[in-house]
C-alpha cells in the first residue's frame, strides 16, 4: 500500500478520529502536568487545540474527524446519566438546602443567560451568536440542543460551553474567594451552574461535597435554562 | 461494570424516548438521570458496581468535551468576526453567574 492509498483508507474509518483523540488527550494532560496543572493549561483546551490544528493542517473534513470521535462523544449522554449517583450521595445535605438551591440557581441561570445575550448584542454579534451565547452555562448536550432551538448554532454552542467551562475554571476560585464565598456547597453550586461540567469535574477533585452540589447543579440548571432561555431569548432579541 | 453501563444507558434511553414522546423542551439524558436519581432513592443507593463505573465515567469527564469542542473549525469564520462580543459575553456572563449563584446559595443557607 502506498502511503497516499492508506491514508484514504484509514480517512474512511472511524478509528483515525477514534485514536487521534485519545492520544491528543493523553498527549494534553502529559503537557498539562508538565506545565503546572493551571487554567491557562487545561487539558481539554490543549487536546482541542492539537485536534484542530492537526484537521486544519491536514485538511481533514470535521464531519471524518467526528465519525470516529463520536464514540466519545456519545458517552457524554450516560455520564450525563451517572451524575445522578454524587447527587443521591448529596440528597439528604441537598433536602435541607432545597429553600437555597433552588433560587441560586434560578437566579444564575437567568443572569448568565440574560448578561451572554445583551453583551453580545451591545458589542455588535450577530443574531447567530448570541442565541448560541444563552445557553453557555449548561452541559453540551442540553446547550447543543437548546441553541438549535431557539435559532443558534449547535457546533458554535458547543464551543461557547468550552469557553465558558475554562473561563469558570479560571475565574471561580479567586472570584468566589473575593467574594467570601467560602461554604463548598456554594461553590460548588456556583461551578455547576455557571460553567458546568468542565468546572465540576475540577471542583470534584478538591472537594466531594463540592462535586455533588455541582453535579446536582447541572442537572437543575440543565433542566432550567432548557425551561426559561427560549422565551428570554424572544424577550431579549427578538 | 456491563450491568451499571446498561442502567446508565437504558436511562438515558428512556429519558430520549420520553422527551421526544411528550415534546417536552428537556434533553433525553437529563430525563434519565433524575430516572436514575428516582430508581437510587427507591433502592436506597447505588450497589458497588454502578458506584466504581460512574466514578470512572465521572472521572473522564473533561475528555468527553474534546470531540465537540474540536467543532471549532467549522466556525473559525463566525469566530475571527464576532471574537470581541464573544469574548466580552462569555467573560462577564460566566463571572456573574459564578458570583450570583455563590452569593445567593451562601445567604440562603445560613
Amino acid at each position: 500500500m502506498t502511503p497516499g492509498i492508506l491514508w484514504v483508507y484509514l480517512e474512511s474509518t472511524p478509528l483515525l478520529g477514534l485514536v487521534s483523540t485519545l492520544v491528543a488527550w493523553q498527549a494534553a494532560v502529559a503537557c498539562s502536568r508538565a506545565l503546572g496543572d493551571r487554567p491557562a493549561t487545561n487539558p481539554v483546551l490543549i487536546a482541542i487545540a492539537l485536534l484542530a490544528g492537526l484537521l486544519l493542517l491536514t485538511r481533514t473534513p470535521y464531519a471524518a474527524y467526528f465519525q470516529g470521535a463520536q464514540y466519545i462523544h456519545f458517552l457524554l449522554g450516560p455520564a450525563t446519566v451517572a451524575l445522578a449517583v454524587p447527587m443521591h450521595a448529596a440528597l439528604g445535605g441537598i433536602r435541607r438546602s432545597a429553600h437555597a438551591i433552588l433560587p441560586a440557581i434560578l437566579a444564575g441561570a437567568a443572569v448568565s443567560a440574560a448578561s451572554a445575550m445583551l453583551i453580545a448584542r451591545a458589542l455588535g454579534g450577530s443574531r447567530t451568536v448570541i442565541l448560541s451565547l444563552a445557553p453557555k452555562s449548561v452541559t453540551t448536550p442540553i446547550a447543543m440542543g437548546v441553541a438549535e432551538g431557539i435559532g443558534g448554532n449547535a457546533s458554535l454552542a458547543a464551543v461557547f460551553v468550552l469557553m465558558t467551562g475554562l473561563v469558570g475554571i479560571a475565574l471561580g476560585p479567586p472570584l468566589l474567594r473575593l467574594v467570601r464565598v467560602d461554604d463548598w456547597r456554594a461553590r460548588g453550586l456556583a461551578a455547576g451552574t455557571a460553567a458546568h461540567g468542565l468546572a465540576t469535574a475540577r471542583i470534584l477533585l478538591l472537594n466531594e461535597t463540592a462535586g455533588a452540589y455541582g453535579g446536582l447543579a447541572i442537572g437543575l440548571n440543565g433542566v432550567i435554562t432548557a425551561v426559561i432561555v427560549p422565551p428570554l431569548a424572544r424577550w431579549l432579541v427578538g | 461494570m456491563l450491568r451499571a453501563l446498561t442502567t446508565l444507558i437504558l436511562c438515558q434511553f428512556v429519558g430520549e424516548v420520553v422527551a421526544r414522546a411528550l415534546g417536552l423542551p428537556l434533553p433525553g439524558p437529563v430525563l434519565g438521570l433524575l430516572l436514575l436519581l428516582g430508581l437510587l432513592v427507591l433502592r436506597g443507593g447505588p450497589d458497588e458496581a454502578m458506584r466504581s463505573t460512574s466514578t470512572g465515567l465521572l472521572r473522564h469527564l473533561s475528555l468527553l468535551f474534546v470531540p465537540a469542542g474540536v467543532g471549532v473549525v467549522t466556525q473559525l469564520d463566525a469566530l475571527a468576526q464576532d471574537w470581541v462580543a464573544v469574548a466580552g459575553a462569555i467573560l462577564v456572563s460566566t463571572a456573574l453567574g459564578l458570583v450570583v449563584t455563590g452569593v445567593v446559595m451562601q445567604r440562603l443557607s445560613r
